[in-house]
């Protein structure tokens, strides 16, 4: 079973998850910037981390075997705060960069007036760099929360077709699936989604523009759900094939819509590899 | 002689406009295959009186690609030792390919202190010290004491020195 998981926060894991993910198949992520659980006061905050997207981070898969690109953008939570949105100005050199594969993740926290205007403007942004958008959705108040996302969506001009609104459930799915956009879906250990849920979902609503991701990150999150729910898809019927499909292809797929993606095995790394001071427990 | 347009066009636009650099850079990695050099004749294309500045901004705003890129194209570029501070801030990750780069003919320009704890750092992470320009005429007794002293640590914790380093003492004087 080859994975690509479309969204997950590496930056948080270890990289014993690294190698856990790669036994387990995991081959390619992107990782969407987004918060970090303690808010950030400034926009030098926001640089360091994107550069360690697309710096060490890569690195750091790449030991496992693993691509990794990221999605940049500043989230909606910290989007209310004044400190941190002159970042909007440091963004677009950073949307001009090989391994960014989208603008994400934007979106509504609070569904603020400060929300509406960098998810507008960075809507835009992905417009003016030929990038799909990656759209996280509230976890409280959702389904009012993804009504106004696609409206947002609509009125930006964006093809929905470049757009994954993600996070979404059993209730939220089919307003999604209407107008054209790719659905994503977190399978968490308690909350968001679980296997059993998501192959259901997959039943009614079938395998296309469907991502299944682990949302991965310093909260209870397990990197190898990915992995479990193909499994489950599996035990229920759906063919290695349908697997691969929502596994493998359709990110590939929705990601590639960026000329960027590059998912090629990282086996040329040679020296990089063997001298990694990752693989050699940090010699 | 060029095959590829896109890197025609991009030095051109450079040469014309040296802000254009910025995005043509960060772009070249997809536009270009890595024989081409892209981004080290983008650089070239430059005004020379302009490289030192554009080669700093790169590099800070650069991702690990463009980053790679400096480096490697340091010894090509018309620069004395004003691009120092980028090998320092190479030398500081742990990203064995900026380390291998920064350690390139360019490296000159680094001071002894700076340069023996590159290689010691090379020998402790693995970068093959094959990979360092100049190694030989530039090992000192210095370096020697400083890679015989992590051999006794690694020996004492049941571990070898890598077989580069150890050819390394044998060959200091």
């Amino acid at each position: 079973m080859r994975i690509f998981d479309p969204h997950i926060h590496m930056t948080s894991r270890t990289t014993d998850d690294y190698g856990r993910m790669a036994a387990a198949g995991v081959r390619a992520v992107v990782e969407p910037a987004f918060w970090l659980g303690q808010p950030r006061t400034n926009p030098g905050s926001f640089t360091d981390y994107f550069d360690s997207l697309l710096g060490w981070e890569p690195f750091r898969a790449a030991q496992f075997g693993i691509r990794h690109h990221a999605t940049i953008a500043l989230n909606p939570k910290e989007a209310n705060d004044p400190r941190c949105r002159p970042v909007l100005d440091l963004i677009p050199r950073y949307l001009d960069k090989d391994t960014v594969v989208a603008v994400g993740e934007i979106g509504y926290d609070a569904m603020t007036p400060e929300e509406d205007e960098a998810f507008a403007v960075q809507l835009a942004l992905a417009v003016d760099h030929e990038l799909p958008a990656l759209v996280h959705t509230p976890h409280r108040d959702k389904a009012q929360g993804v009504k106004r996302t696609l409206d947002v969506v609509r009125e930006s001009g964006i093809h929905p077709g470049r757009v994954v609104v993600d996070h979404l459930n059993e209730v939220t799915v089919g307003d999604v699936h209407d107008t054209g956009c790719w659905m994503g879906f977190s399978i968490y250990p308690d909350t968001k989604m679980s296997p059993p849920r998501m192959v259901e979902i997959l039943r009614s609503h079938g395998l296309d523009r469907m991502l299944v991701n682990s949302a991965a990150d310093w909260g209870r999150s397990d990197p190898l759900l990915t992995r479990r729910t193909g499994e489950a898809m599996l035990a229920a019927g759906f063919s290695d094939d349908d697997v691969d499909r929502v596994l493998w292809r359709n990110p590939v797929e929705f990601y590639g819509q960026s000329g960027r993606l590059d998912v090629s095995e990282t086996g040329d790394t040679g020296p990089l590899f063997e001298g990694s001071s990752i693989l050699r427990g940090g010699s | 002689m060029d095959q590829n347009p896109w890197l025609t066009d991009a030095v051109a636009r450079v040469a014309d406009s040296p802000p254009a650099i910025v995005r043509l850079f960060a772009a070249a990695g997809r536009h270009t295959r890595p024989e081409e050099d892209g981004r080290t004749r983008l650089l070239l294309a430059l005004p020379p009186e302009t490289v030192p500045y554009w080669v700093d901004d790169l590099y800070r705003h650069g991702d690990a690609g463009e980053k790679l890129a400096i480096l490697t194209a340091l010894p090509a570029l018309p620069l004395g030792a004003e691009a120092v501070p980028l090998l320092h801030d190479a030398l500081r990750t742990n990203d064995t390919r900026l380390i291998t780069a920064a350690l390139g003919p360019y490296a000159r320009h680094l001071d002894q202190h700076a340069w023996r704890h590159a290689v010691l750092k090379c020998v402790f992470i693995g970068v093959p010290l094959e990979k360092i320009d100049d190694l030989d005429r530039r090992a000192d007794r210095e370096l020697a004491a400083m890679v015989s002293a992590l051999r006794a640590e690694r020996e004492a914790a049941g571990r070898r020195l890598p077989d580069d380093a150890r050819r390394l003492l044998d060959r200091i004087p």
